[in-house]
């Protein structure tokens, strides 16, 4: 097997038996990027060898290659959200977690592509174009983080990093048989991450297995004084969690995910997931988590509120694009705003912030924002009283397997139904994680998505890792 | 909702788009007319739900006092904070002039 | 017709108050905040708004804001949050405010403030909350366009907004001198009209007396200083009785005072309706004021202006008068309690501080923190002057000499030989000398014209150049000339 199509565990072994050096698995990942990124599109940019990265030594912790998706600041490298209206912005700071990726030794290898702004939920609406899924070169490979998500998949990068506001790491983690991880709220700092939903974002690992997960995540969690909104607390050495027992775990199967819309393949896959579980010593248990329905309403309502306001700083004062008409519509400062953000704003991002402004502005406040705000109330307490009772929660990813390209681009509250599973995560902050649980018929994959209690990441793992022990999925490559 | 949201009208979508400072030309104005109209339709289901006495939940950590002392940290040199400038003029941006 | 407008209407008055406080550093990152530097040298990826950062609270911020609210005897809210305030100018690097909507630090405060004609008058503050700065706008007419210096972005500001109960443009002039004697006491801002650390934007409006509703107000921005203050709310007032007294309406709007024309002109004729679309700050969390912080804060505020007055009144005897100017400036103040201590007769310090010592600390256009005296220098001149060691002329000038060297006052007094002649041989030689020179002048004392005596006792003091006792020369020119007189 090559290099690249190892996880970084396996690397990490074979580094400290000196079977291989950093700058052997690096060269095996561009390797792999020469060979396939041409039709996965997974990479928007790969940081080039000048911008001063460090020939990585034996003595660094993890040297392991890295992806990035591009809404993460690394200092001094080109920065977009793969929007053209940050054209040209390279952050003079680090986000917090590439800091600390930096830290452990990171290879960074470049910037994965994702959905503007990460509004969307298939790679498509990237000023950079579409990203392709590598198990069907013809469908998505979701969304936001699908660079990310494809990178892994593709084995163009050994691990990666995407932002998860609705479903952004797992949905496509779920479409390209990879294991992505929501932490809760708080567990990651978001400092360097360029905000869509700031009380939805969370920076999170997408890796080939669960045990990359738990590593990744011990490398990027953790308190950070510049955000104020993350958690201070320790954080564990989470791959104490990977114990392979689940016995006597209590998980929960909310009937309200398993509803109309759902694929059939996808369902009986989940079901056969369960069954896993359920021989390896856990206890199934029916629950009810009454707002579900109201979760996607409630989740576009808040996200795009606050992405309004987030994405006003994109008005070509300061950096970025700037366009000036010709001629004079308002005024000219008036005019250098609305073009600017007229040609840098992708039609996606345009509805958003439309949609987001309308359930601010004056008179629409009550019936929009603050009732989405008190739904988002109901939706967390649903998980709080399930979670009195329970370990875990048992869900599929998303209802489908990755869609055609181009299948949903025109109707944008169909895209927004392919996360129906994942919002309710990002609206209550817990964690989850999307594993791999199967194919469909014509060789798609198909997740499975546990929910655990906040900061609880460690049973997640746990759960995970006990059902990638006992079945094949996680070993299955896509055929690049 | 007191509002009838699924009858949002262009001139509606029009002064949201100035707020937001975005230029729309013409067939623009209909295409999100229309997918606002659907995506608040859909939004629409929320007004089955009581929430009057439903606290809303801005932060969803419990977590309140969170400061810095006040202490000074380095701030950019003036040449890095013009390096990536649309325009800069003599260490300031420069804008189309502000009308009052 | 200005008389029957003046009884016929009432003038409305609310103000706002921007105040700049002067932590270390900014609200919500580490860069310091300082006046008058190059254009964006004092700023960072946070205050920068760039894309990725976020605000954390700077707690003296927050600490000084408590100060405030406690000072104006204001509800501080248990639970304070931020919010967003959306609004597109290019000085605002995020597009949008981080302020505060409804939960701010205080409200329902109040501050006593006196009239011209010497009454209390208590004005309510309807809410004070913190809030970021904005950055400055230059406009530059060569290059018509505008330049953006983000320095100032992120300043931590106060904003103090009084209830509509001034009255007219003098009543609103004395709140702002008296908020702003409060504010210097807590040591929160320099309270600088002109670099811009306190602005004052006014609410005004007009009605017929008796009046229960309040008339259509405007907004009245672009005032540098107490007096611009005044000057914009006459015009404006004067302004909204014309037009009304004709059948007019007033229109809601926002009207800028121009200093140069000396007249309020409005912003803009089509202005864009406000829709700021405030919402919760989600990259900020709650802040509880718990007791413990609010005692804390409660035990940093020093005595303010209002009670030290009704103290030195008390305590000293003062008159409120005395009181009054010693109290409007806290180093004053503080030096005449310093006074007190050393010297009992608290009137005569007053006499001195509110007499000479002023007079001297303006004429050498210093604050009165800069002036180089210390209390016992002022004590020892007035002893000196209590044992006829110096004339009153003498004091003066040692007091000068004292600021001019910042040497002690028995220095300044022995090497500029102050003392007065006292030794009753010498006075009696310059006596003689006058007697015989002022020959018709000794014959109007002998008329028994007593202001005679004062012209001899003038020219005795120029001869002595300011050394003699006035009192002593007094005596022997009358003791001599009636003696004459006997003989």
């Amino acid at each position: 097997m090559k290099l690249n199509e190892l996880t970084a565990h396996e690397l990490l072994d074979l580094l400290k038996a000196k079977k291989t050096t950093p700058r052997e698995i690096r060269d095996a990942v561009l390797a792999g990027i020469a060979r396939t990124d041409g039709q996965v599109k997974a990479y928007v940019r790969l940081r080039s060898k000048a911008s001063g990265e460090q020939e990585p030594s034996g003595d660094v912790s993890m040297p392991i290659p890295i992806g990035i998706k591009d809404n993460i600041c690394v200092t001094g490298e080109p920065t977009t959200c793969c929007s053209r209206i940050l054209e040209g912005f390279k952050p003079p700071y680090d986000a917090t977690v590439i800091q600390k990726l930096k830290g452990s030794g990171a290879q960074i290898i470049g910037s994965t592509n994702m959905d503007e702004f990460a509004f969307g939920s298939s790679t498509e609406n990237s000023c950079y174009g579409p990203t392709r899924n590598p198990w069907d070169r013809d469908r998505v490979p979701g969304g936001s983080s699908g660079g990310s998500a494809a990178a892994v998949a593709g084995h163009e990068a050994i691990w990666a990093l995407g932002s998860d506001t609705g479903g952004s790491i797992r949905q496509p983690a779920s479409f390209c048989g990879v294991v992505g991880l929501k932490p809760t709220y708080g567990r990651v700092s978001r400092y360097g991450l360029i905000a869509f939903a700031s009380s939805l974002d969370q920076i999170g690992p997408i890796t080939k297995d669960v045990e990359d997960s738990a590593l990744l995540l011990g490398i990027i969690a953790g308190y950070d004084e510049r955000d104020s909104t993350s958690a201070d607390l320790p954080v564990p050495d989470y791959t104490k969690a990977l114990v392979n027992d689940v016995k006597g775990l209590k998980i929960g199967i909310p009937g309200e995910y398993f509803v109309e819309g759902i694929d059939p393949q996808v369902r009986e896959a989940i079901d056969v997931a369960i069954n896993v579980l359920e021989t390896r010593g856990a206890t199934f248990h029916e629950i009810s988590l009454p707002h579900t329905g109201y979760a996607t309403a409630t989740y576009y309502i808040v996200a795009t509120a606050e992405a309004s306001s987030n994405l006003a700083r994109y008005d070509g004062v300061q950096y970025g694009l700037r366009r000036q008409p010709l001629d004079t519509r308002k005024t000219p400062l008036i005019d250098m705003y609305e073009e600017t953000r007229d040609a840098g704003l992708g039609s996606e991002a345009k509805r958003r912030i439309m949609l987001g402004t309308y359930s601010l502005s004056s008179g629409y406040y009550d019936d929009y924002y603050l009732k989405g705000l008190k739904v988002r109330t109901l939706i967390k307490q649903d998980f709080d009283k399930a979670f009195l009772k329970l370990d875990a929660i048992v869900t599929p990813t998303a209802p489908t397997t990755a869609f055609k390209i181009g299948e949903k681009s025109d109707d944008p509250l169909s895209m927004y139904l392919s996360d129906i599973y994942t919002i309710s995560a990002n609206l209550s902050g817990i964690p989850a994680i999307s594993i791999p649980c199967g194919f469909s018929r014509d060789r798609l994959p198909i997740g499975l998505q546990i929910l655990a209690k906040p900061f609880d990441e460690a049973m997640l793992f746990r759960v995970a890792y006990a059902y990638e022990q006992s079945t094949p999925w996680h070993k299955e490559r896509a055929p690049v | 909702m007191t509002k009838n949201a699924q009858n949002i009208t262009k001139e509606d979508v029009q002064y949201i788009a100035s707020l937001s400072r975005i230029h729309l030309q013409g067939e623009e104005v209909e295409r999100l007319t229309k997918d606002l109209e659907n995506i608040l339709g859909y939004v629409h289901k929320l007004e089955k739900l009581d929430v009057r006495a439903v606290e809303p939940t801005s932060h969803v950590l419990p977590l309140a006092n969170v400061y810095r002392e006040d202490e000074v940290k380095p701030s950019l040199p003036q040449a890095e904070v013009m390096k990536t400038a649309a325009a800069p003029h003599n260490g300031f941006f420069k804008v189309p002039k502000v009308i009052q | 017709m200005s008389q029957t407008l003046q009884q016929k209407y009432e003038t409305v008055i609310g103000l706002e108050v921007h105040l700049q406080l002067s932590t270390r550093t900014k609200i919500f990152c580490g860069c310091a905040n300082v006046f008058g530097r190059d254009p964006n040298t004092q700023t960072c990826p946070v205050c920068l708004g760039l894309p990725g950062t976020l605000p954390v609270l700077n707690k003296m911020a927050l600490e000084y804001a408590l100060k405030i609210a406690m000072a104006l005897d204001c509800r501080i809210n248990p639970v304070i949050k931020f919010d967003r305030k959306n609004y597109y100018y290019p000085d605002l690097p995020k597009g949008y405010q981080i302020s505060q909507y409804d939960k701010p630090v205080a409200y329902d405060g109040h501050l006593w403030m006196t009239t011209a004609d010497g009454q209390a008058r208590k004005i309510n503050i309807k809410r004070a909350h913190l809030e970021e700065d904005a950055g400055k706008l230059i406009h530059d007419d060569r290059s018509n366009s505008s330049l953006v210096d983000y320095n100032r972005t992120g300043t931590p500001l106060m904003e103090i907004v009084s209830e509509p109960d001034l009255r007219s443009p003098q009543e609103a002039y004395d709140y702002l001198q008296a908020l702003k004697l409060t504010l210097e006491y807590l040591h929160v801002s320099d309270c600088d009209m002109e670099k811009g650390s306190l602005r004052c934007d006014a609410n005004v409006s007009i009605r017929e007396a008796g009046a229960k509703t309040f008339g259509t107000k405007t907004e009245l921005k672009n005032m540098n200083s107490f007096k611009a203050v005044r000057a914009a709310l006459e015009f404006e007032e004067k302004r909204q009785r014309e037009v009304v007294s004709s059948g007019g309406r007033i229109i809601q709007e926002t009207r800028l005072w121009s200093e140069e024309k000396w007249t309020t002109i409005t912003m803009r004729s089509k202005e864009e309706a406000h829709d700021y679309r405030y919402f919760p700050e989600p990259d900020l969390v709650p802040f509880e004021i718990d007791e413990a912080l609010i005692e804390e804060v409660r035990r940093s505020i020093p005595e303010l202006p209002r009670q030290k007055f009704e103290r030195f009144v008390g305590e000293y005897g003062l008159s409120e008068y005395d009181a009054r100017i010693i109290v409007a400036d806290q180093h004053i103040a503080h030096f005449f309690e310093a006074c007190a201590k050393l010297y009992a007769d608290t009137k005569k310090i007053c006499n001195w501080l509110n007499g000479p010592l002023l007079q001297e600390i303006n004429g050498r256009k210093l604050a009165p923190r800069d002036v180089k005296i210390k209390p016992e220098d002022l004590v020892a001149i007035i002893r000196k002057v209590d044992e006829n060691v110096l004339s009153n002329l003498s004091a003066k000038e040692a007091l000068k000499q004292v600021l001019d060297t910042g040497k002690d006052a028995a220095a300044v007094i022995r090497d500029a030989g102050l003392a007065q002649v006292s030794d009753s041989s010498a006075l009696e030689g310059i006596v003689d000398e006058l007697i015989r020179e002022h020959q018709s002048v000794v014959a109007q004392i002998r008329e028994g014209k007593p202001s005679a005596v004062g012209f001899l006792i003038g020219q005795a003091m120029r001869k002595s150049q300011g050394k003699a006792n006035p009192r002593m020369i007094g005596e022997i020119i009358r003791r001599k000339l009636s003696n004459k007189s006997e003989a």
